[in-house]
């Protein structure tokens, strides 16, 4: 059918603005899916979001304490695939950091590497918010005091 | 052979039928003329035409051809409809019932109407998706002049009983208006045995083109008058103006002369692709059905995923099947479905749905193909979702404090 043809080119082409190709990419093979033991002293895990909200992501850290090095990072998210690919870059950018450098990730950079659309940035603030969590509940787990973090501006 | 992407979302708009083009093309070239051009062939021609489309029409839906007002689709249709009923009998009251699961086309309307000083009652619906008929009849008051009710909804497919509700309007002299949108062409609709006193509907949802639709507007037991929406020419019985859309009338005909013939047949093939896409997507996990599953439309099947998100959910296989999600991530609000929310369903759900739409032209083949890709990513999804997770591990996801987003 002609007319099916060139409705899906019409549907195509805003799937292609919608998402860029290295969400899809991250959408499609997302990097270290999965879980780490939540019970273990050099674990840190961050829950944020919610589900009605249509977002929740899990992150999970593993510190080598000796190093204050991230060994690991895990993910879980429900939702979109601009949420997926975000926290599946942010597990990505956590490894083989130190928990220092890992509080300077900054959700504008998670949006320029992948180019997510205004609607999306807060996907990106999601991923910021779920790495402090997991930083700050490794730090609890280990007698550290919690970081308070500013809120942030996007919500 | 299987032709990529697959359609699915025929809620939204379906595909012309080629003979409806057929019948079309003439009236863009040879026979152009103007409808109201009363002194030439080319005139002539044109008003043939439209009345012959006229008859097409109103023969659907069990119509006199007079009582047909052709419109620009079924939201202009929603607007003079509402508007003008409320206009019109001013005199006898200004307050109109409708239901929260309205298409915003008759929300809108309405809300414009609650502006220019008018009362608006909002039903709630059932779980089912079905208005309560002891809560419509009591909230019928002495100022009540119209009941507007949609025939079926366009996000679950839910039929209402139009019939009982016109039987209590009735019986309390107010008027019935129906957005027959969804119904028409697709379900038997017969206004007087529904005892419908004004109807929109449009021909894109029935194989016909975009941009030209239908207001029913009853003659006799009772004279139904709308106000005028729009000053003109004084066409359509003097209740909207402008040049008909010749071409877009005769192929809208047509469109309802196909659906009268082909409904019985249409409907058993689609119901039983329907059922099977259904029983099979079922068979997942957590998997549910929006809405009535009995007063149903026979081609639509609205089902939640659980701990899926919808939007991503779509990404997995929206390059091959249009489809349609009740999630709405990418607006600001993230407000999902106002539907699926009004059966009460949680934001959770809402979010994880799927809107499914077939057509006569859906086949076999393509509905084994969309089973097997969409159980494919909400397995992959699950896999992914830290909600699915702790469903499986036996958390009670309401018992979590959930962080403001």
């Amino acid at each position: 059918m002609q007319v099916c043809t060139f409705a899906y080119c019409h549907i195509c082409k805003l799937f292609i603005m919608a998402y860029s190709e290295k969400v899809i990419d991250h959408y499609q093979n997302p990097k270290n899916v999965g879980t780490l033991d939540k019970g273990s002293k050099n674990v840190g895990t961050g829950l944020v979001g919610a589900p009605e909200c249509g977002d929740v992501m899990r992150l999970q850290i593993q510190v080598d304490d000796a190093t204050g090095m991230i060994t690991d990072a895990k993910f879980k998210t429900f939702g979109c695939g601009s949420a997926i690919a975000s926290s599946s870059l942010a597990t990505e950018w956590l490894k083989g950091k130190s928990v220092d450098e890992a509080l300077k990730i900054d959700n504008m950079d998670i949006v320029e590497e992948l180019n997510l659309p205004p609607v999306k940035i807060h996907c990106s603030v999601l991923a910021e918010d779920a790495i402090k969590a997991a930083i700050n509940d490794y730090r609890v787990k280990n007698g550290m005091e919690a970081i308070k973090f500013e809120e942030s501006v996007v919500h | 052979m299987l032709k990529l992407p697959i359609y699915l979302d025929n809620n939204a708009t379906t595909p012309m039928d080629p003979r409806v083009l057929e019948a079309m093309t003439p009236y863009f070239l040879q026979h152009f003329g103007n409808a109201a051009s009363r002194n030439h062939p080319f005139g002539w021609e044109a008003e043939e035409a439209v009345d012959y489309a006229r008859e097409q029409v109103a023969k659907l839906i069990g119509a006199d051809p007079k009582e047909i007002i052709f419109t620009s689709g079924a939201t202009e249709g929603d607007n003079l409809g509402i508007k003008g009923v409320y206009e019109m009998y001013a005199s006898k009251g200004n307050h109109i019932i409708t239901a929260t699961t309205e298409h915003k086309a008759v929300l809108d309307t309405c809300k414009h109407i609650e502006k220019l000083g008018g009362e608006v009652t909002y039903l709630q619906v059932k779980p089912d998706g079905l208005i309560d008929l002891k809560e419509l009849e009591a909230a019928i008051k002495p100022t009540t002049i119209l009941i507007a009710i949609m025939y079926a909804n366009n996000e679950i497919g839910t039929v209402m009983p139009i019939k009982e509700i016109s039987t209590i309007a009735r019986k309390h002299g107010v008027l019935v208006f129906t957005d027959g949108t969804q119904a028409v062409g697709k379900i038997p609709v017969d206004v007087n045995k529904d005892g419908i006193d004004l109807m929109a509907f449009t021909a894109h949802k029935m194989y016909g083109p975009k941009g030209v639709g239908a207001l029913y507007v009853r003659r006799k037991n009772p004279r139904v008058k709308v106000t005028a929406q729009m000053d003109g020419g004084g066409h359509e019985r003097g209740m909207r103006s402008g040049t008909l859309n010749v071409p877009g009338i005769v192929g809208f005909g047509k469109a309802c002369e196909l659906c009268r013939l082909d409904m019985e047949e249409d409907t058993k093939r689609i119901t039983k692709m329907r059922d099977h896409l259904e029983t099979e997507l079922m068979k997942l996990e957590e998997a549910y059905v929006n809405g009535s599953r009995e007063h149903r439309l026979p081609h639509v099947t609205n089902i939640s995923f659980k701990h899926v998100e919808g939007e991503g959910l779509l990404m997995g296989f929206n390059k091959n099947i249009a489809l349609s999600s009740g999630s709405a991530c990418t607006s600001a609000s993230l407000e999902p479905s106002y539907v699926l929310k009004a059966l009460g369903l949680g934001d959770d759900l809402a979010h994880s749905s799927l809107r499914f739409g077939l057509s006569r032209f859906t086949t076999e083949e393509e509905i084994e193909y969309t089973i097997k890709a969409i159980s494919e990513t909400v397995l992959k999804l699950r896999e992914m979702s830290p909600l699915w997770e702790m469903y499986k591990e036996g958390i009670d996801l309401s018992t979590i404090e959930w962080a403001a987003h």
